[in-house]
């Protein structure tokens, strides 16, 4: 079971609310301050991912999040019921070689200059060098992105934040 | 000049050395992102080609900032223009890292040290 599940539904507002959510569940489940920037930015790219799955193909559905603390681990699980494609993180440096030349296939996403960016590949590349441990599923019913930190255990009652 | 405000997300710009400064305070993300698009677009629109984004008071940035930026920086070189980065955070530096996005922007520790160096690549 999962120590604490969210569900919002798919506006982009609603990415930090579980960006914050995600965090301070984290900071409860002893994973390292150091670790938590990382936290929150990989949770809130695979939100983004999601919101936008959803709002392309199911915008009536909510975003589901799971964050559990188990066995040292603090896991997030990001559900969508989108049909986003599972894609294969993009490698280190394909931003980079994104700016060099034109997208002839995609003038129109090139003039805007971010057609490539804060989408499928880029984001799931932030995400995978973010987090120890990257797990995606692709199923009939949508996609869920896993990830996963080291934590401590829960924070005991007294102790700081 | 102070633009619309949020509590996400803070816009100002002005110019110095004829440079075009933009102050962005807060975060970066899919919900703020689009109105430091629609600025940045205005500011080409209206022929500020050289910009310099102060991001010291950023406070988060994920991939669709990244996209803005880029954005950005691919319609000032449209006009054979700049666009310049400040900033020293680790956290926000990260991303760039991640992304290999530190070899497309210039980045500088302070505004007086971007406005030099784009002067001195004139």
């Amino acid at each position: 079971m999962a120590t604490v599940e969210v569900t919002f539904t798919p506006l982009p507002a609603h990415v930090r609310t579980a960006r914050l959510v995600a965090t301070a569940v984290a900071r409860r489940s002893g994973v390292a301050e150091s670790l938590l920037d990382e936290v929150r930015l990989a949770v809130g790219e695979a939100c983004s991912r999601a919101v936008a799955a959803h709002q392309l193909h199911c915008p009536a559905e909510p975003v589901r999040i799971a964050l559990t603390e188990q066995a040292g681990r603090f896991e997030i699980e990001v559900v969508n019921t989108g049909q986003a494609a599972a894609a294969t993180p993009a490698p280190a440096g394909q931003a980079e070689a994104q700016t060099a030349g034109h997208d002839t296939a995609d003038r129109a996403a090139w003039a805007d200059g971010e057609g490539e960016f804060g989408t499928t590949g880029l984001s799931l590349a932030v995400i995978a060098g973010l987090a120890d441990d990257v797990r995606i599923s692709q199923t009939a019913a949508g996609t869920s992105i896993t990830m996963s930190w080291p934590s401590s255990g829960p924070v005991q009652k007294g102790s700081p934040a | 000049m102070a633009l619309e405000e949020s509590v996400d997300l803070k816009l100002e710009h002005h110019s110095q050395d004829g440079i075009e400064i933009v102050e962005v305070e807060g975060e970066i993300d899919v919900y703020t992102a689009p109105r430091l698009r629609e600025l940045l677009i205005e500011l080409v629109n209206n022929g500020h080609y050289q910009l310099v984004v102060n991001m010291e008071k950023v406070e988060f940035l994920d991939s669709t900032g990244l996209g803005v930026l880029v954005g950005g920086l691919k319609r000032v070189r449209a006009h054979d223009g700049s666009l310049d980065l400040v900033c020293t955070q680790e956290r926000i530096l990260k991303i760039f890292r991640i992304t290999g996005l530190t070899k497309v922007f210039g980045i500088h520790g302070t505004v007086d040290e971007a406005i030099a160096n784009r002067k001195s690549e004139k």
